[in-house]
């Protein structure tokens, strides 16, 4: 019988740590335990055995740290490291005269993964590819990926054992006091992602005795589909004179792991501090126990890396923002590779009270996946929020899908066959809620029968699949009303059908219904109260529409679904009702750049456009105010935080300005030259770099950010292929000044045709000369005074 | 975890300018706001210190050649290994912020590097207590990165301390720690009271560091 057919049967016990009693037979502190199974292969066996004695039925290789990222100084490659453990635990296993497993096990790589550290997802995903698969050959029977504090990293790891072995793999977080992973994540959140990538088993390990495990583990019941699995430390941690002690002992240990078996967890073991003796005294007591049963969870789920989103208690907003589709600057800002602008729509759309992000960068002429790609990593980088990935491109939506640090909401399926093909297999394979639209190749019924009927073909197709009901979310189409009078009502009796007949949350995106009729907000508006009184779960809407959220609000207020109205109080409360213009407003654009007024700029800013052209705004109105501030700042008259409020200013009214003008035509009349900047190779810290940008940007010139931890080939490639006359590059430590020289060398090498300016807080004058820089910027403005003098801008 | 409102603005370079009510203001609120977003959390070790002459020191079996840490711990024979973190959330909340508005996200950044001094701080009365106990007094943070003491001990650090594991405090291959608001430290045991012989960094030879104190900026 394979541990999968045992799962449930009966309580199975993994053993106890490893590393405590290696450090009992002489390991060094700090001193990396893989290596010992090949330098001293008996003490490991040993330490199975007596796991294995006191009674365990998994035994967990000595391979936590195997992976190339960790032994990547080490005289062992992966495999042999791998190898031999699993062997070694394998004989021990087979020789104990009973049925028992092994498990591979596999530990975090130690670093934080792109773009919090500097670890690519692709890279781990490697590294964690390379030790499953030596495990599965050198003869494991599970994989356990454990002490996972990411959900990124456990992603990687996930993916990796599942894409490329046959084993069955079980998954363990560690969480704080507060229920939290280090990187911020909820249990709910984690379940969601783990579940959706195919865990056989989720739990806890490592951090925390276990009674502390208690708490967290009703949580985990609540959300879990799974079996669980929990190996606890001995207490929590304690130093000593330099040596870590563990407070629980075996009887009080197993007692403990006795009422989280009663309590529904299903494999029980040890983690730091545990020994044979806790493990056996825990097998003993737990014996006369069964797998406590549970019930799948129906529940439908999406999650970021740090929260979930289900639908079902309240209508869920989806923003819909991040689209191109109709909007000039959208548009202009992706063909420009802009993705801050993305970002800050999402950033906008969250403060404005969404809970998912649609994000579609569908536009011809761009490389979709790419673009995709980065909007995603950009978005998950800075927001918390869920995200809605929308794209036609199945290339497009395999990419985003693999990168997002969560369980995302699919944009879209729909009846078609060869949508199903294409959609199905992905969202099996990374996890997801797929969105299912009620059209075919029939296309779409003008009657709700006929919708609710294909609704019932994808949910049908989906499970062939392995694609669970509850994963799905049906949107029945909003369709014009100004075209076919009776188009709300068949929306509206087709929502209702599908969340009686087939039980699954429905999705809308609401505006459609609108289209082509004036004020669009006032019919919106009141489709969207109608849809939710007739059951919507979620709506794809534009959050800075205040009819829509008004409905919103006001809804679940009069619904009972806003408890106690406090969510409508709170947003509303003390708000009047008109909004009159604030009082600064009023003042011209010189002035609200220098005082530093991001409104009163845009404002005013619009207002000139009647009278002047944009060009003329720019030159005769924006420059001279910034450079009123610019000497203020360098005569030490202002300082940093004052001359980026009036950048901020600047940078409110230049989008006004280029709104106003349509766009592409006026934005290339009034840009200068183009700069890269860049921070260079194994530096992160990039704000010097980001205030740069801000003042140049404001001057008109063209900025190509190539971001942080920018590799001199990436930098040379650049400049070269965009024909760049100036390059700005910034580190902030002495360690990176040398990947500041080798990018300057390159560029020189290879006959690049532009000026290199530089900066950071350990630059000099006398390092940027050794280095061969041209400029040595010892503030923001420097930068803009050499880009200035260089191309002729001075004024 | 306290504001310290001077310190932020010697970070943002307004030391002596302080009469800006409304940049006070933004101070006020940025730190609320990343007061929301911290998980901090500490840990520390006792090493013993072995000097082995010419600059060369062992902490229990990390071997560090270094004039400063030597200078720094002249007359210790124990120190503790000290690492300390704010969590990764204020790394994310300080990039929403820098793509919004560049001025919030420059205050942001210094009271976040305040933020992380003062959790220092607040960690070390355990640290003072257990050396008190002994008839023994704490010697100031130094750093990897300070002086001639190579950040590429930053690794023994987190290693020997199990930063990874415990705090989610990682580096980068070129041993910038993250989280960025982070602090790796040793700190000597010492039996003189004056335990703080030149003020803070002042010792440090990297006078480029836009974080030193003690002297006008």
């Amino acid at each position: 019988m394979n541990i999968r057919e045992l799962l449930g049967r009966r309580l199975l016990f993994f053993d106890g740590a490893m590393g405590t009693l290696l450090q009992e037979r002489g390991l060094a502190a700090g001193e990396a335990p893989e290596p010992w199974n090949l330098t001293h292969p008996e003490t490991i066996e040993n330490i199975h055995r007596t796991y294995l004695d006191a009674g365990c039925d998994i035994v967990k290789t000595n391979t936590f740290g195997a992976n190339p990222i960790k032994l990547h100084n080490s005289e062992y490659t992966t495999e042999k490291v791998v190898t031999a453990a699993v062997r070694i635990a394998r004989r021990a296993a087979d020789a104990c005269g009973r049925r028992a497993f092994v498990a591979m096990d596999i530990g975090p790589t130690g670093k934080l993964l792109r773009p919090l550290g500097d670890l690519d997802f692709e890279k781990a995903y490697d590294a964690f590819r390379e030790a499953a698969v030596a495990g599965e050959k050198a003869g494991a029977d599970l994989i356990l990926i454990e002490t996972m504090s990411d959900t990124y990293e456990a992603k990687a790891a996930l993916l990796a054992a599942k894409e490329n072995t046959a084993l069955p793999v079980f998954v363990t977080l560690i969480f704080d006091e507060k229920g939290k992973l280090l990187t911020g994540g909820t249990v709910e959140a984690a379940v969601a992602l783990l579940e959706g990538l195919g865990a056989d088993a989720i739990g806890f390990n490592c951090g925390r005795g276990p009674d502390q495990m208690l708490p967290l583990l009703s949580e985990l019941r609540e959300y879990c589909s799974l079996p669980i699995l929990i190996n606890p430390n001995a207490g929590l941690p304690r130093s000593v004179k330099g040596k870590t002690l563990f407070d629980v002992g075996p009887d009080s240990f197993a007692e403990s792991m006795r009422c989280l078996a009663k309590n529904g967890v299903w494999l029980l073991g040890g983690c730091c501090g545990t020994t044979p003796e806790h493990i056996r005294a825990m097998v003993e007591r737990c014996r006369d126990l069964s797998p406590l049963p549970f019930d799948p969870k129906n529940r439908t789920v999406v999650s970021s890396y740090a929260r979930a989103v289900s639908f079902g208690k309240r209508p869920v907003l989806i923003g819909e923002r991040i689209n191109p589709t109709g909007k000039k600057r959208f548009k202009q800002a992706l063909r420009e590779n802009d993705i801050d602008y993305i970002l800050r729509e999402g950033v906008a759309q969250q403060q404005r009270g969404a809970h998912i992000l649609d994000v579609n960068v569908g536009l011809p002429e761009i490389d979709e996946p790419v673009v995709m790609a980065k909007a995603v990593s950009g978005l998950q980088s800075i927001l918390d929020l869920p995200l809605q990935l929308d794209t036609s491109d199945p290339e497009t939506m395999a990419k985003a899908m693999r990168l997002y640090n969560g369980k995302p909401l699919v944009n879209s399926v729909n009846g078609k066959r060869e949508s199903m093909e294409q959609i199905f297999p992905l969202v099996k394979r990374y996890g997801g809620v797929v969105i299912a639209l009620t059209l075919d190749e029939n296309g779409i019924p003008e009657t709700a029968e006929g919708r609710l009927a294909i609704a019932e073909n994808i949910i049908r197709t989906a499970a062939l699949y392995g694609i669970d009901k509850k994963d799905i979310v049906v949107d029945p189409l909003a369709m014009t009303v100004s075209a076919e009078q009776s188009a709300a009502a068949v929306t509206l009796e087709a929502l209702q059908l599908i969340r009686e007949r087939l039980g699954v949350p429905t999705s809308l995106g609401v505006s459609n219904i609108s289209f082509g009729l004036p004020q669009r907000d006032n019919i919106n508006a009141a489709f969207f109260t109608m849809a939710m009184q007739n059951g919507l779960g979620a709506a794809i809407l534009n959050p800075h529409s205040d009819a829509m959220m008004t409905a919103y609000y006001s809804f679940c207020a009069l619904s009972g679904a806003d408890e106690q109205c406090m969510a409508y109080i709170s947003r509303y409360s003390g708000q009047t009702v008109s909004a009159s213009p604030a009082a600064d407003q009023e003042i011209g654009l010189y002035d609200a750049i220098l005082r530093g007024l991001k409104d009163s700029a845009a404002h005013s800013a619009r207002r000139l456009l009647e009278e002047k052209a944009p060009l003329e705004i720019i030159n005769q109105v924006m420059i001279p105010a910034l450079d009123e501030v610019g000497k203020a700042f360098e005569a030490g008259r202002l300082f940093l935080p004052q001359l980026l409020m009036s950048a901020d200013a600047a940078k409110a009214a230049f989008e006004a300005v280029r709104n106003g003008m349509g766009g592409e035509k006026a934005r290339e009349q009034s840009r200068k030259e183009k700069v890269i900047l860049a921070t260079v190779k194994g530096d992160i810290h990039d704000i010097g770099k980001n205030i740069v940008k801000v003042l140049l940007d404001n001057y008109g010139y063209e900025v190509i950010d190539l971001g942080k931890d920018v590799a001199p080939e990436i930098i040379v490639s650049a400049a070269r292929e965009q024909r760049v006359p100036l390059v700005g590059l910034s580190a902030l430590m002495t360690t990176t000044v040398p990947s500041m020289e080798q990018t300057i060398l390159l560029l020189h090498e290879e006959g690049v045709d532009c000026k290199v300016m530089v900066g950071g807080a350990v630059m000099t004058q006398e390092y940027a000369d050794s280095i061969g820089a041209d400029f040595y910027s010892p503030d923001a403005m420097g930068s803009v005074r050499y880009a200035n003098r260089l191309f002729g801008h001075e004024q | 975890m306290k504001i310290n409102m001077e310190e932020t603005l010697r970070y943002l370079g307004c030391q002596g300018h302080t009469d800006d009510p409304e940049l006070r203001k933004t101070i006020q609120e940025c730190t609320e706001e990343l007061l929301q977003e911290v998980t901090p959390r500490c840990l520390y070790q006792q090493v013993a210190v072995h000097f082995t002459g010419n600059g060369q020191l062992d902490l229990d079996d990390i071997s560090v050649v270094s004039q400063d840490l030597s200078k720094h711990l002249a007359g210790c024979d124990r120190a503790f290994l000290f690492a300390a973190t704010l969590g990764a959330r204020v790394d994310i909340c300080l990039q929403r912020c820098a793509v919004s508005s560049m001025s919030r996200a420059v205050v942001m950044q210094a009271c976040a590097a305040s933020l992380i001094e003062s959790w220092c701080d607040e960690n070390e009365p355990p640290l003072s207590n257990s050396a008190a106990q002994e008839g023994l007094y704490l010697r100031p943070r130094f750093s990897p990165g300070y002086g001639d003491f190579s950040i590429e001990h930053q690794n023994d650090l987190l290693t020997r301390l199990d930063c990874p594991r415990r705090l989610g405090l990682t580096m980068t291959s070129s041993f910038m720690l993250v989280p960025s608001k982070s602090v790796t430290a040793v700190i000597g045991l010492t039996k003189e009271k004056q335990s703080c012989h030149i003020n803070r960094c002042m010792d440090c030879r990297a006078e480029n560091c836009p974080f030193r104190k003690g002297e006008p900026s």
